[in-house]
């Protein structure tokens, strides 16, 4: 009875898909190809580059970093970054995490998990955010968050728009209740920004979870979402040790958010600056024109 | 005392639950129950009654006394109708100008299917922003385990008391072991590790005020609560709306604020 490779059979869904990846990864040097974590076929990197960064056979977006991003969506030469000289200490002097920011910080070639500033999408002049997933999964501390307060700060004070790109593993546990308490802050500062009247557009991507979406992620008056991101409060390999079932499939992708009714679109790469841009101009009262609605 | 002991106190058993609370410190209380969405969730209490001479709005975890009422209260996780209901009462407090008390006691918001279906994030936000909008006096009690983002949905208030044994974390002392150190067994390292006691976080400015605890016997902690929630309730009353949400903004503005950083 006992077959061969019993104990190797994989026990999830997740395991799984680890055991493909690894089977399936080719020997070709990475800068060159790339497969596809969807459907496993290769790809030229310069290719994925010239579309998005979004997989050419299956449409798979891949994870990209922050500045490739601001790149995507704002004008060139127009972004001027804010407070990139923020970085963060080890006030609870967790063990560990001193050696855990330095990492992050060579890994990513950036001080913190956001980068924030202003610039101009189709010469609509915009407060941005972006978080940044090689930073320690792009977890918020206190300067994430002090940052992303900083931005809607800044936009309220200057009548601005915020676009927000979210991808983050929740809060930053080396941070204690410091990180926590970020949620907070944040929402206060976006609610105050949303009281006068400013639009906030946040724009979800693999993966946006925990404290994230349990706070500014979730607060856009339009949020928009990249296909099949991870959209969670609770992490899918949390949920499955607490309720000892295998989720089903397509659980908590962007999909499954819209069918749910928690995102307004999802919008894939090749269309996002020019949906942002479609928004941005319906949100512009029109100079011209009188109350009767004659021009 | 061991920060890990601190976590068995604030989860024992026998330890006061919401209901006690209500029972001890309101009189007159009436259950009002429902999210109008989607239905009533038993992990959170709300409704209203007397502070003394005062109508007060009560928002209240309930973990629930003994096996079945635990099961039924689903051990005081709540799910998003949970905070729905907490914030409908919230906005009703607003309206008819009534102070809100908040009794935080969960070890977090439920992790499960129906739970994100609902939008358990959305749910949190969404109190999170409202609160710091609110325009009546909010004071929130940690009375017990004050778990992460689904204490804090209940966390955003004027001022913030802890009780001697109660705790307030990030992540569970298990969770944050089995994340970082991949070592279920370095649980007490954690709890030390997390600063997630009521006297480390009065230190960090978390919370503003300790109420000392005789384990035994709650009857001067429902006094001091009585007392003390009634005076800072006249104190944020007589404050101009204005000067009451700013003041609320402020307290969770200083948390990693430039000047902090850059020290």
């Amino acid at each position: 009875m006992l077959n061969k490779g019993l104990f190797k059979k994989p026990k999830n869904e997740l395991e799984a898909q680890h055991r493909i990846k690894r089977k399936t990864d080719p020997a070709i040097p990475s800068e060159l190809c790339r497969s596809c974590p969807s459907c496993k076929q290769l790809s030229f990197t310069s290719d994925l580059e010239n579309n998005f960064h979004v997989c050419p056979k299956c449409g798979h977006h891949f994870r990209i970093n922050a500045r490739q991003r601001l790149n995507m969506i704002v004008d060139p030469d127009t972004f001027v970054e804010q407070h990139h000289e923020l970085s963060s200490s080890n006030r609870l002097e967790f063990p560990g995490y001193d050696e855990k920011l330095e990492q992050a910080t060579l890994f990513s070639h950036e001080n913190e998990g956001v980068i924030i500033g202003t610039g101009k999408i189709d010469n609509h002049k915009v407060a941005l955010f972006v978080m940044e997933a090689t930073f320690m999964m792009g977890s918020m501390g206190q300067v994430v968050g002090e940052k992303i307060t900083l931005i809607f700060e800044y936009a309220h004070k200057h009548h601005l728009p915020v676009i927000g790109y979210t991808v983050s593993g929740g809060a930053r546990m080396q941070e204690g209740m410091l990180a926590l308490m970020q949620m907070a802050k944040t929402s206060g500062a976006v609610k105050r920004h949303s009281d006068a009247g400013l639009l906030y557009l946040a724009i979800l991507t693999d993966p946006t979870t925990g404290g994230v979406t349990a706070s500014f992620a979730m607060e856009g008056d339009i949020i928009l979402a990249e296909p099949e991101a991870l959209i969670a409060f609770a992490g899918p390999r949390v949920i499955e040790q607490t309720i000892r079932q295998r989720l089903p499939k397509g659980f908590q992708r962007a999909e499954f958010l819209l069918e749910k009714g928690f995102v307004d679109a999802i919008v894939p790469r090749s269309i996002q600056k020019e949906t942002v841009k479609r928004l941005l101009t319906l949100h512009t009262i029109p100079k011209g024109g009188d109350q009767n609605g004659s021009i | 005392m061991e920060a890990y002991k601190r976590v068995a106190l604030a989860r024992k058993k026998t330890r006061p639950t919401g209901q006690d609370f209500i029972d001890n410190l309101f009189t007159d209380f009436i259950e009002l129950h429902g999210d109008r969405c989607f239905g009533d969730d038993p992990a959170m209490i709300t409704g209203l009654g007397l502070l003394m001479d005062m109508p007060v709005t009560v928002i209240a975890q309930e973990r629930g006394k003994n096996t079945k009422s635990r099961v039924k209260r689903n051990f005081g996780s709540s799910h998003p109708e949970g905070y729905r209901k907490a914030l409908r009462q919230m906005k009703l407090a607003e309206k008819f100008n009534r102070p809100i008390v908040c009794l935080i006691d969960t070890s977090g918001a439920f992790c499960g299917i129906g739970a994100e279906e609902r939008g358990q994030g959305h749910a949190i936000a969404n109190n999170l922003m409202e609160m710091m909008g609110l325009k009546v006096p909010i004071l929130s009690i940690v009375i017990g385990e004050g778990g992460s983002g689904g204490a804090l949905a209940l966390g955003v208030a004027d001022e913030v008391w802890m009780l001697e044994n109660a705790i307030y974390s990030v992540i569970s002392p298990e969770g944050c072991a089995s994340i970082l150190w991949k070592d279920a067994s370095k649980t007490k390292e954690a709890a030390k590790c997390l600063k997630l006691t009521a006297q480390d976080l009065l230190e960090l400015q978390v919370v503003d005020k300790i109420i000392s605890e005789n384990h035994r016997d709650f009857k001067n902690v429902y006094r001091e609560l009585k007392i003390g929630l009634y005076k800072s309730f006249q104190k944020n009353q007589a404050l101009e709306h204005e000067q009451l949400t700013e003041h609320r903004y402020q307290r969770f503005r200083k948390y990693g604020a430039i000047e902090t950083i850059s020290e």
